[in-house]
């Protein structure tokens, strides 16, 4: 313990002197209200850089080279595309009200849910052009890809599903119905299972994805809050499968999850109105951000400890991590 | 559309536009949910059109008012329908004034149709609901606000999707009570829902700590609402009818009946806010509202209908939308299982209100929050921080198990 602090800090004495910039890890937050993305860099805990995007961002993601930054700017109706190097604005995806998106594992496709016309749509990163629609159930948001990148999960709000579709033949497989409200779903890293939590439901469902059967349901339990006010929303996995973090919204913390029990082992008090997460490279990190707080706690996933809250724009919302 | 089902039998199918969507949908829709017919699901849309006379011109009822929000609630119901093989049918049944209900009723009973949402007046509906129960009929009020009908008047066989005049009242008196504004100037109108609101408001003054410091009554006199020179009369009326009034920090107005609570804003003896029927309204929903998700379904609702989704609608398609989550958790259409599960203790539904609405199992009541809008924007909701309850926080609005007069059967 204490000679890994003493190597920490040596490390971060030095940093500066190795030119900091091409060392840093640096997150992407966009911020809702504030129209645009606050830049952090994460091993300084700090916010470094703010710069205007479209209409209400929300949905963030890196190409896995982090060299592309895609941002749904849903009153826009658009998804832009950054360069992160210089921030240069490449270009606009037409598409409308997008809110989540992620990547395949190669970069190659994007997927976007279309909140207002109940669609998943597939776009070709590299033209910008569109591949495909998926008609889902009513106000899709959450989209997850499976690590073999397979299969695309939607789950659609009022509708309550978790839609499977097979990601070669752009077609519906099938639909598991979870809890109210579903708005996130996020596969273990090996694949076996897809967890999506349900935000009015108060509840994280954990689906079996072969066989597409629910088999268990993750639940929270606050001292001192009503069952209520959690709330969960984004979901991270740590790379050895072993640890979930959860946010709960309105409950205004992180629940720690060990993935064999299911059950939570912790609740890292964060900021308010927590919603998304993000894990660091190597899982040093969580950032959860805190929409009612305009901030980013930033906790140590080791140490199961929240940090320091970092300072961002208006209504801060969805957050990406550069790869290194 | 009219000219094939005459007035005559006052039912008409929704229109052919939806059916289209629907039948778009299915056709697009992945094999395996178009291996068999969906199971069908009619339900009965029983409404009393509205006066249209409003002291607000923007607030006139629209043709298809709760017709509109049940139409895009039976939407959602069938895109989630596409998955789950089932299809929702709203069958439209205006009852007149003067039109016998229960023959109407029966029309609707031998068409097929178990589950109706009620648009009616409370008499009416529950002449409705009695006249249906010997052929099972469960009804969902969508409109009516008495709560006569989730007390003295209970049914076991209707729900309610629309919120109580207690539960506005509660919501209400709560804010107010919050921001210390506890000395009222309640001023009501003559008409008996209107007296029966002004009651409400006692209650919650009484129930959080507020001070009805005078009672002052506005009677109507008949005549129209609209004119054009009517405003310069009101400007001087409606100073005299708040002058010399004991020290207050609000106006509370309860005018349901619409004859005159809009006039007051900016026209008070003394500078004061108005609340209640006018000013800062309690509402189940407002076009206002955006938070939590609800802008969706204010554009889901504008682009089918062009106008702008207001409570009435809201609460239809809430019914509406009680039915399909039924429907999908049940896996079935058929309607004693829908309400059964409607009244167990496992449902739930979202409906943009920040957390997840259910029943109270004594008077089949929905829990729900309450927006306070200013007709602009959506200032706060109900309820508010630091009113506790041991159950639900939603159950400080209107009334509570200990104290409900339901026995349902």
């Amino acid at each position: 313990m204490q000679v890994a602090l003493i190597r920490a800090l040596c490390v971060a004495a030095l940093l500066p002197l190795l030119g900091g910039q091409a060392f840093a890890v640096s997150a992407y937050v966009t911020n809702e209200k504030g129209n645009s993305i606050t830049i952090l860099d994460v091993d300084r805990m700090e916010a470094i850089k703010t710069f205007p995007v479209g209409k209400r961002p929300r949905g963030i993601a890196l190409s896995p080279d982090g060299a592309r930054l895609y941002v749904c700017t849903s009153d826009d109706d658009v998804i832009q595309v950054y360069d992160t190097a210089s921030l240069a604005l490449l270009g606009r995806i037409a598409t409308s009200d997008p809110e989540q998106i992620v990547l395949s594992p190669d970069g190659a496709r994007i997927y976007v849910a279309n909140e207002d016309d109940n669609l998943i749509s597939i776009f070709d990163a590299q033209t910008r052009k569109s591949i495909a629609e998926v008609p889902v159930g009513v106000e899709p948001e959450g989209v997850a890809v499976s690590p073999d990148g397979k299969t695309i999960v939607a789950t659609s709000e009022t509708t309550n599903m978790a839609h499977f579709i097979d990601a070669a033949a752009r077609k519906i497989v099938g639909n598991v119905l979870v809890g109210a409200r579903p708005r996130f779903a996020q596969f273990k890293p090996d694949g076996s299972e897809l967890w999506v939590s349900s935000e009015v439901g108060g509840a994280v469902a954990v689906i079996d994805p072969v066989q597409k059967k629910l088999i268990a349901k993750v639940g929270f339990e606050i001292p001192g809050l009503t069952k209520e006010q959690a709330q969960p929303v984004g979901i991270r996995m740590t790379a050895d499968g072993k640890t979930a973090f959860i946010a709960l919204g309105p409950a205004n913390r992180v629940a720690v999850v060990d993935t064999a029990t299911k059950k939570v082992e912790r609740y890292l008090l964060v900021g308010q109105r927590v919603w998304q997460l993000a894990l660091t490279p190597g899982d040093k990190y969580l950032l959860a951000v805190n929409g009612l707080t305009n901030d980013v706690s930033i906790i140590d996933v080791t140490a199961r400890k929240v940090l320091k809250s970092v300072q961002v724009g208006a209504l801060p919302w969805g957050v990406a991590v550069a790869p290194k | 559309m009219a000219a094939l089902f005459p007035r005559v039998f006052d039912i008409a199918p929704a229109s052919a536009r939806r059916l289209r969507t629907v039948v778009a949908l299915l056709f697009l829709a992945s094999a395996p949910a178009r291996a068999a017919e969906p199971a069908e699901l009619k339900i009965g849309v029983l409404r009393q059109p509205q006066p249209r006379e409003t002291i607000s011109i923007l607030e006139t009822p629209a043709e298809d008012e709760t017709l509109a929000g049940a139409e895009l609630g039976a939407d959602d119901n069938n895109t989630t329908g596409v998955f789950s093989n089932q299809k929702f049918t709203p069958i439209d049944a205006v009852a007149q004034p003067e039109d016998d209900i229960v023959q109407t009723v029966a029309r609707l009973a031998d068409r097929g149709v178990r589950l109706v949402i009620a648009d009616l007046p409370a008499d009416r509906l529950l002449a409705a609901a009695d006249a249906g129960k010997a052929r099972g009929m469960v009804f969902i009020n969508s409109a009516a606000p008495d709560d006569s009908l989730r007390e003295q008047n209970c049914r076991a066989n209707v729900f309610h999707a629309a919120p109580t005049r207690s539960m506005l009242t509660d919501a209400l008196a709560q804010y107010l009570v919050w921001k210390q504004w506890r000395r009222w100037l309640l001023i009501k109108g003559s008409h008996p829902r209107d007296d029966a609101l002004a009651a409400a408001y006692r209650a919650s003054a009484k129930k959080f700590g507020a001070k009805i410091v005078e009672e002052r009554t506005f009677a109507d006199a008949g005549g129209g609402r609209r004119s054009d020179t009517g405003v310069a009369q009101v400007q001087r009326q409606m100073p005299g009818l708040t002058q010399n009034a004991p020290a207050y920090d609000v106006l509370v107005t309860a005018d349901e009946s619409d004859v005159f609570a809009a006039y007051l804003p900016y026209r008070t003896w003394d500078p004061r806010p108005v609340a209640g029927s006018a000013g800062l309204r309690p509402l189940s929903w407002s076009p206002a509202h955006e938070q939590w998700g609800a802008t969706q379904l204010q554009n889901r609702f504008y682009r089918l209908f062009k106008r702008p989704l207001r409570a009435r609608d809201a609460q239809a398609w809430m019914a509406m939308r009680m039915i399909g989550e039924a429907a999908t958790r049940t896996q079935s259409v058929d309607p004693k299982k829908i309400s059964d599960y409607l009244a167990a203790p496992e449902f739930e539904i979202a409906a943009f209100k920040g957390q997840k609405l259910t029943i109270r199992s004594w008077n089949l009541q929905l829990r729900q929050p309450i927006l306070l809008s200013d007709g602009r924007t959506i200032v706060s909701v109900s309820p508010q921080e630091g009113f506790l309850h041991q159950t639900s926080t939603l159950d400080t609005l209107g009334f509570d198990k200990p104290e409900t007069k339901c026995k349902l059967r």
